[in-house]
C-alpha cells in the first residue's frame, strides 16, 4: 500500500528572541496518517527530528538533534524511541541506502558544507532540521526504504556502540575503518578508468534513456534557476524591509523639525514605514522557508537523480534500471508536485497577506493627511 | 558673519536622481491639461548608477514646439529583466504637473519647454562640451495668443543666472543647473544632453513660479527675446582682476578714495573694486578674528533663530533624502527579481509542458505558470510604484535645491552687512584724522594751511562716504526685507508641498499593495482547483488549504 502524501512544510513563528517555534506538528504528521492511528491498528512510522543543539567548543563544535521514533510496527524494538544524532549519522544513514538501493531515487540530504560564520546561525540550523526531518520521514514513508535494516539502526542504536564513535575519530557513530577502505577503492578505481582512457561508451543506452538524462540534466538547470531568484527574492524582501525602516525614522527626525501639526503627520507616517519593515523581514523569513527552501529541496533531489543516471554503473546497467526508475520516476514527479504546489501557495499566500497588511497600514493614516491639508 | 560662505556649497546629488526616473504610471493625472504642457519625454527607467550603457537610450523626440497640449501617457510595458528594454517614450512624469498646480496657475508663464537641441559647429576653445548645443526655449506668456520661441545656448542660461543673483539680493533665487563639465564626459552624450535638457526646464519652471522673478524683465526677455542674448554677459575674473588691478594705483593714491553709491549696492566680490575687496575682508577680519564688536551687528533675534532652524532642517532633508533614494533602489530591485523569478518560472513551464511526460508534471506546469504570471504582473506593479514613489520623494531633493538658495540669499544680507560695516569704521577712522589734523593745525600760530587743506578734502570724503553708507544701509534693510518674506513664503510652501508629497507617497503605496494583493489571491485560488485534481491527495490537500485561509 502506498502511503506516501505530500509532505507538507510549516509555516513557522519566530518568537521575539528570535527562536523558531512550529506552528504544527513535524511534517511527517500528515493529517492521514496520524487519523489511520487514531483507527487503532494501522501500521505507522512516524518520526521527528527535534531539539538542535551546539556540542562542544571551537572547529570540532556540532549539532545534535533528538530523532524520535513512534511505531507499532513489529521490527521496532519499542512504540516510542529516542536517541542523539548528528548530520554524520544521517550521512552515513544515505550513504548506506545509496549502496544497498541502487534503483531508489534516495531523499537528498541537505548540504554538507556552510561557510563557517553561517553554521550556528538560528535560520540555517532550522533549515538544516527541517531538511534531515524530511529526509528520514520520506526515507520511513518510502514503500522499500522503509523495510531497511539500517534505518533501524539509524532510529535505535544507542549509546553502547559509543566505541564506534570513537574508533570513528569523532566523525560519526557509524563510520568504520572498512569504510573508509572502500571509499579509496572506489576513488582508485575510477583514477586508473581515466588515465587507461577506460571512459565508458554511451552508445549502449537506448534513446529512451537519454532522453531521461536529457530531461534531467535539463530540468536541474531551470529548477537551479529559479531557486536563485527565489533566494534573491528573500534578500530583497530583507534590504526593503531595512531601507523602510531607515526612511520611516529620518522622515520622523524630519517632521521633529517642523513642529506642532506637521511633525504628528511626519511621525504617523514614519512609524508605519518602520512597522511595515518588521513586516517585510517576517514575509522574508517566510519565504525563505516555505518557499525558497522547497525549491532548494527539490534541486537537490533533481541532483542526485543526475548522480545516478549519468554514473557509468547506471548506463552499464540501464535496462534494468530503467524499469525501477520509471516507477520511481513516477513517483517522484507525483511527490514533487504536491511538494512544489504548496510552495507555490505558501508563496502566493504569503505574499497576499504581506500586501493587504502594508495596504491596510498605509490607509489608516491617509484620514489624518487628509484633514491636514483642508486644515 | 564672514562673507566666505561660497556661493555654491556642496550640491545634492541630484543628477543621479533625475537621470533614473522610471516611467510614469498610466493613470492620467485629474487637473485640467490647460495648466500644462508635457515636457519633453525622459528617458526609461534604468538603475540609479550612473553608468550601465547597456540601457542607454536614444535621445527622445521632443514635442513640437507647439501651443498647448494635453499630457499624453503611454503606458509603460517594460518587458522583465533581463532583456533590454526598448525605450517607449513616455512623458516625464505629469505628476510634476500635479503638484503646486495652484502654484502654477498663478504663474506668469502659462507653459515653458526646453526642447530641440541642436548642436552648432563650434571650435572647441570656446566651449568645453564641444560642439555644445543649442536649445529652444518655448513659453507662453498667460494672456498671449501664440508661444514664443527663442534660441539659447547653456551660457545663457549662466548669464540668466547671474543677473538674477544681482537683481534679486536676499531672494531665494532658484539654482541653475550644474555646468557639469565632468560628468558630461563620463556619461553617454545623449543621455548627458537629455538630463541637461529637462534640468533647464525644471529651472525655468522654478523660475516662472517665484512670485518675484516670474515676472521680472531679465527672464520676460530671456524667453522672448528674439535672436541673440540680450542681457549682458558676466565677464570672467581674469578681466576684472585686470581692470581693478588698472584701477588699484590710483585709488592707493587717494585719488577714488569712495566706492560711488552706486557700487556699494554691488557685493564687493566679483566686482573690480580691489580696494573696496580688500578693506571689507580686513573688516570681517577685525569682527572675525579679533573679536572687536564692529558698529553694526546682525540683531534680528527672529531671524537667527530661523538659521539655525534651518541649518538643522536642512541637515535632516539630506539624509531624509539619502534614505529617499535608498528606498527607490530596493524598491526598483524588487520589482527587478520578481521579473527575473517570473522570468524562470515561464522558462521552467515551457520546458516542462514540453517534456510532461505524467500527469503530475502537467499540473506542475501549470501551477508554475501560475506562479510565473503572478510574479511578472507583480514585477510591473512594482515598477509602476516606484515610478511614482521617486515622483513624490522629489520634494525632498526640490527642496535641497531651495536651501542652496537660501543660503545664496543669507549670503547677501551677510555681506551687505559687511560693507556698511566698513563704510562705518571708514568715517570713524576719517573722522579721527580729522580731528587729529585739526588738534595739530591748531597749534601752530595763524594755521596750517596745508593741513587745513587736508581737513577740508577730508571732510569732503567723509560726506561721500556718508552717501556711501547711506545706501549702503538701504540695501542692506532692502535684502533684510527680502529675506523675511522669502522665509515667510518658504514656510508656507514647505507645508503645502511636505504635505502634498506624503499623501501622494501613501496614497501610491496603497494602491500598489491593493493591486499587488489581488494579483497574489487570483494566483492563489487558481492553485486550489489545481490541487483538487490530484486524485490520491484531494482530501488532504483541500483541508490543508482551507485551513490556511483562516
Amino acid at each position: 500500500m502506498r502511503t506516501w502524501g505530500p509532505l507538507k512544510w510549516k509555516i513557522l513563528v519566530k518568537s521575539k528572541d528570535g527562536d523558531f517555534m512550529d506552528k504544527e506538528r513535524s511534517p511527517s504528521q500528515s493529517p492521514r496518517s496520524s487519523a489511520a492511528a487514531v483507527a487503532g491498528g494501522a501500521p505507522f512510522l512516524s518520526i521527528s527530528v527535534t531539539d538542535p543543539v551546539k556540542m562542544g567548543t571551537g572547529v570540532q563544535a556540532y549539532i545534535s538533534y533528538r530523532v524520535i521514533t513512534k511505531t507499532n510496527l513489529p521490527e521496532f524494538e519499542g512504540p516510542e524511541k529516542i536517541v542523539i544524532r548528528r548530520y554524520s549519522d544521517f550521512e552515513w544513514l544515505h550513504a548506506r541506502l545509496a549502496e544497498k538501493y541502487k534503483g531508489i531515487f534516495i531523499p537528498p540530504l541537505p548540504e554538507k558544507n556552510a561557510v563557517e560564520k553561517f553554521r550556528f546561525s538560528k535560520e540555517f540550523i532550522e533549515l538544516r532540521r527541517q531538511a534531515l526531518d524530511l529526509f528520514i520521514n520520506r526515507i520511513a514513508s518510502h514503500p522499500e526504504l522503509k523495510q531497511s535494516e539500517d534505518l533501524r539502526t539509524f532510529l535505535q542504536a544507542d549509546e553502547e556502540q559509543r566505541m564506534d564513535r570513537a574508533r570513528s575519530y569523532e566523525t560519526g557513530i557509524f563510520k568504520k575503518p572498512s569504510d573508509f577502505l572502500q571509499m579509496f577503492k572506489d576513488v582508485q578505481s575510477k583514477v586508473s578508468d581515466v588515465v587507461l582512457g577506460k571512459e565508458k561508451p554511451v552508445e549502449e543506452s537506448t534513446p529512451e534513456y537519454e532522453k531521461l538524462k536529457n530531461y534531467i540534466f535539463e530540468l536541474e538547470n531551470h529548477l537551479a534557476e529559479a531557486q536563485k531568484q527565489a533566494f534573491r527574492l528573500v534578500k530583497r524582501h530583507r534590504e526593503l524591509g531595512q531601507s523602510l525602516a531607515d526612511f520611516g525614522k529620518a522622515i520622523k527626525l524630519l517632521g521633529a523639525c517642523e513642529g506642532d501639526l506637521m511633525e504628528k503627520v511626519f511621525s504617523e507616517v514614519g512609524s508605519k514605514s518602520e512597522m511595515l519593515s518588521i513586516k517585510l523581514q517576517r514575509e522574508a523569513d517566510n519565504l525563505l522557508f516555505n518557499f525558497e527552501e522547497p525549491l532548494k529541496d527539490y534541486v537537490r533531489a533533481v541532483q542526485s537523480i543526475k548522480l545516478k543516471v549519468g554514473s557509468e554503473e547506471a548506463t552499464k546497467r540501464f535496462e534494468h534500471i530503467v524499469r525501477l526508475m520509471n516507477e520511481e520516476l513516477a513517483r517522484f514527479q507525483e511527490q514533487k508536485t504536491a511538494d512544489i504546489g504548496l510552495a507555490f501557495h505558501e508563496f502566493a499566500k504569503g505574499q497576499a497577506k504581506l500586501a493587504k497588511d502594508i495596504a491596510d497600514a498605509w490607509r489608516s493614516i491617509l484620514p489624518k493627511l487628509e484633514a491636514c491639508s483642508t486644515s | 558673519m564672514s562673507s566666505t560662505a561660497g556661493r555654491r556649497r556642496r550640491r545634492p546629488s541630484m543628477a543621479t536622481w533625475r537621470a533614473s526616473s522610471p516611467s510614469p504610471p498610466s493613470t492620467p493625472p485629474s487637473p485640467p491639461p490647460s495648466t500644462r504642457s508635457s515636457p519633453p519625454p525622459l528617458p526609461p527607467p534604468r538603475r540609479l548608477a550612473l553608468l550601465s550603457s547597456r540601457s542607454s537610450p536614444p535621445a527622445p523626440c521632443p514635442p513640437p514646439p507647439s501651443s498647448i497640449r494635453p499630457p499624453t501617457l503611454t503606458s509603460p510595458a517594460p518587458a522583465p529583466t533581463p532583456s533590454p528594454r526598448a525605450p517607449p517614450p513616455s512623458p516625464h512624469s505629469s505628476f510634476a504637473s500635479l503638484k503646486r498646480s495652484a502654484r502654477a496657475a498663478s504663474s506668469e508663464y502659462e507653459h515653458i519647454t526646453v526642447s530641440d537641441p541642436e548642436t552648432e559647429a563650434e571650435s572647441a576653445a570656446t566651449s568645453l562640451v564641444p560642439g555644445s548645443a543649442l536649445l529652444h526655449p518655448t513659453s507662453l506668456r498667460r494672456g498671449d495668443g501664440q508661444p514664443t520661441q527663442v534660441r539659447r545656448r547653456f551660457r545663457d542660461f549662466v548669464t540668466l543666472a547671474d543677473r538674477l543673483a544681482e537683481a534679486f539680493r536676499g531672494h531665494f533665487v532658484p539654482p541653475r543647473p550644474d555646468k557639469n563639465t565632468v560628468e558630461s564626459q563620463v556619461m553617454q552624450r545623449d543621455e548627458f544632453v537629455a538630463q541637461r535638457r529637462a534640468a533647464l526646464q525644471r529651472y525655468l519652471w522654478r523660475l516662472a513660479e517665484h512670485p518675484s522673478i516670474g515676472p521680472s524683465d531679465e527672464l520676460r526677455v530671456f524667453l522672448q527675446a528674439e535672436g541673440k542674448m540680450p542681457l549682458p554677459g558676466s565677464t570672467d575674473v581674469a578681466s576684472r582682476m585686470l581692470d581693478g588691478a588698472a584701477r588699484l594705483p590710483r585709488q592707493l593714491l587717494g585719488e577714488e578714495t569712495v566706492a560711488a553709491p552706486q557700487d556699494v549696492v554691488q557685493p564687493a566680490k566679483g566686482g573690480r573694486d580691489l580696494l573696496r575687496l580688500f578693506k571689507e575682508l580686513k573688516q570681517s577680519m577685525v569682527t572675525d578674528w579679533a573679536g572687536v564688536k564692529p558698529p553694526l551687528v546682525e540683531e534680528d533675534r527672529e531671524f537667527l533663530e530661523k538659521k539655525q532652524k534651518l541649518q538643522e532642517w536642512e541637515q535632516q532633508l539630506t539624509s531624509a533624502s539619502q534614505q529617499a533614494e535608498a528606498l527607490v533602489k530596493a524598491q526598483q530591485d524588487m520589482g527587478d527579481t520578481m521579473g527575473a523569478l517570473g522570468l524562470a518560472f515561464i522558462k521552467l513551464t515551457k520546458f516542462e509542458t514540453e517534456e510532461a511526460m505524467y500527469d503530475s508534471q502537467r499540473i506542475r506546469a501549470a501551477d508554475s505558470k501560475c506562479i510565473a504570471t503572478a510574479a511578472v504582473k507583480a514585477s510591473r506593479a512594482c515598477r509602476d510604484l516606484n515610478a511614482q514613489t521617486v515622483n513624490y520623494l522629489d520634494t525632498l531633493h526640490d527642496h535641497l535645491s531651495i536651501m542652496l538658495s537660501v543660503h545664496t540669499a543669507f549670503a547677501d544680507r551677510a555681506s551687505a552687512l559687511l560693507t556698511v560695516q566698513t563704510l562705518m569704521s571708514d568715517l570713524a577712522s576719517l573722522q579721527s584724522r580729522i580731528e587729529k589734523l585739526e588738534a595739530a593745525a591748531s597749534k601752530i600760530f595763524g594755521g596750517d594751511r596745508a593741513r587745513l587743506r587736508k581737513v577740508e578734502e577730508l571732510k569732503e570724503t567723509i560726506r561721500a562716504t556718508e552717501d556711501a553708507k547711506f545706501c549702503a544701509l538701504r540695501e542692506y534693510e532692502r535684502i533684510k526685507e527680502n529675506n523675511r518674506s522669502e522665509l515667510h513664503r518658504l514656510d508656507r510652501e514647505r507645508k503645502e508641498d511636505f504635505l502634498e508629497m506624503l499623501k501622494g507617497f501613501v496614497t501610491s503605496q496603497v494602491l500598489a499593495s491593493t493591486l499587488h494583493c489581488s494579483i497574489a489571491f487570483s494566483g492563489m485560488v487558481l492553485e486550489i482547483s489545481v490541487a483538487i485534481n490530484l486524485a490520491s491527495t484531494a482530501a488532504v490537500v483541500l483541508c490543508t488549504c482551507y485551513a490556511r485561509l483562516y
